[in-house]
């Protein structure tokens, strides 16, 4: 049907092409197979430029896949999985010696930088919710959260026209997030001051962590104490040792 | 091979085939290799605290030769950057076959069952001679048509994985993220499935084809009837 019968004097060269075609073959099979025996990252030459495709992959995510008003399922609170476990980067659990004296400060490219006590929080508008969190390892849980939204902050501290990320910083050893405002704004992305109907415990990220089911956990910064608006892109602890920035789900 | 001098060459695979065959072989080993890798991070499928869906590969860690990446962010770099070719050669396959009017050969249809039993009966040596066939008997028909519908349900579960809140509806349709998981996992297990089953048939039943996918030119012992 498809096949076209061709004029013999094809043969003679036949063995010769396979012969040449199939040691090609084995070639690009071995240098693969090399590839795969060392559970390479891709070395000096190839990791760089799975970085820079990774930026396009946030890119598509970002620009393309993210949507500012499309929830994420929620859940029945009876739904809650039996345990979440919970990941810090201290040795130990970070705690604050005087929790009375705990600040959240809003900076940067703002007009209005505030500095906000955790009563000052509550007392704002207050969004709860049961969704399932995603792990970058595969791994998920139902849980409950309220807090207030980002965006409840955004109208108050009114960032400038320049303004297109915010730096989220903890007192875990350093550990930060950088974030495109887009996600920040979604109306299911809050400062969580509550979990499973209490107060957020400390290996959850006690006073206030960040949390929204557009993201995957490692995006949803812990033991806050800061958001600084920027017009640079920030990084962040495993976003710059590799893990993809956007995080996006 | 040498037995054979005397058949006719045919021209069987088009250039566009050859090449989105063996890179996608290529490719396609990446991602399982990268895969496995990922798989590590969380070695069972199942909600945090819940029950689990049943697996033999619970906790399993794959050997080191198999796995790309050398840790989870570099193997998610692997993976999220081979998925753009791989989905870009099934394109670029699928959209020949509809081009040149291949996907005849190729498609299995209701009409092609009694072939199948035939094929089966042949192989089971419950029937002496090969059956009469074309460019694909309908096993083969069957075979690669299932192995699209495969590589189409692959990238469907990886991306209601990949995206399980923007897409919540296809990884609802596909049971839940965890579910989601499960089948991409087991998805990987056909594909080797299919690999080393059309391995062992390619050298045992028709070695000309290794070198028809290779150059192009088939000259073996079932040129086309159709």
């Amino acid at each position: 049907m498809t096949e076209r019968q061709t004029p013999r004097r094809q043969d003679a060269k036949l063995h010769e092409v396979d012969r040449r075609a199939f040691v090609k073959l084995a070639v690009a099979g071995g240098a693969a197979s090399l590839v795969a025996a060392c559970g390479w990252d891709g070395g000096r030459l190839i990791r760089p430029a799975l970085l820079d495709w990774s930026r396009v992959n946030d890119w598509v995510g970002e620009k393309i896949l993210f949507s500012p008003t499309r929830l994420a399922r929620t859940y029945d609170p009876r739904e809650r999985s039996a345990m979440l476990p919970s990941y810090f980067i201290s040795d130990m659990t970070p705690m604050l010696r005087d929790p009375g004296a705990w600040r959240l400060r809003v900076d940067g490219m703002v007009a209005r930088p505030l500095d906000l006590s955790l009563d000052d929080l509550m007392a704002m508008p207050r969004v709860a919710y049961t969704v399932k969190h995603h792990c970058v390892e595969g791994w998920s849980a139902i849980a409950s959260w309220h807090g207030v939204p980002v965006s409840a902050l955004v109208e108050r501290c009114r960032p400038l026209a320049g303004a297109r990320f915010i730096r989220f910083a903890s007192f875990d050893a350093g550990y930060t997030n950088g974030w495109d405002l887009a996600s920040a704004l979604h109306p299911q992305t809050i400062l969580a001051y509550g979990m499973n109907d209490n107060p957020l415990p400390p290996a959850h990220g006690a006073p206030l962590r960040l949390y929204s089911p557009t993201k995957l956990g490692y995006k949803l910064t812990k033991y806050l104490v800061s958001m600084t608006f920027t017009d640079q892109r920030p990084g962040g602890y495993w976003e710059d040792q590799g893990y993809p920035w956007f995080g996006g789900i | 091979m040498t037995a054979i001098p005397t058949r006719p060459a045919v021209r069987r695979h088009h250039w566009i085939v050859r090449l989105t065959h063996w890179a996608t072989v290529l490719v396609l080993a990446g991602m399982i290799a990268s895969g496995l890798q990922i798989y590590e991070a969380y070695a069972r499928f199942g909600n945090r605290g819940g029950p689990l869906l049943p697996s033999p590969f619970d906790g399993t860690q794959w050997p080191h030769w198999s796995r790309l990446g050398g840790w989870l962010a570099g193997a998610l770099n692997w993976h999220f950057a081979l998925m753009w070719p791989l989905v870009t050669l099934g394109l670029v396959y699928l959209a020949y076959l509809v081009k040149s009017g291949e996907w005849r050969g190729l498609l299995f249809l209701p009409r092609d069952v009694p072939g199948a039993v035939q094929m089966v009966k042949y192989y089971l040596r419950l029937r002496r001679d090969h059956p009469p066939q074309g460019k694909h008997n309908p096993l083969q028909k069957l075979a690669y048509t299932g192995v699209i519908v495969l590589g189409a349900l692959a990238v469907l579960t990886g991306l209601a994985i990949y995206k399980p809140t923007q897409l919540g509806w296809l990884t609802a349709l596909l049971g839940g993220f965890q579910a989601a998981r499960y089948w991409h996992f087991w998805i990987v297990w056909l594909f080797v499935g299919f690999t080393i089953t059309h391995i062992i048939l390619v050298f045992v039943v028709d070695p000309a084809s290794l070198r028809a996918m290779l150059t192009g030119w088939y000259r073996g012992r079932f040129p086309s009837h159709d």
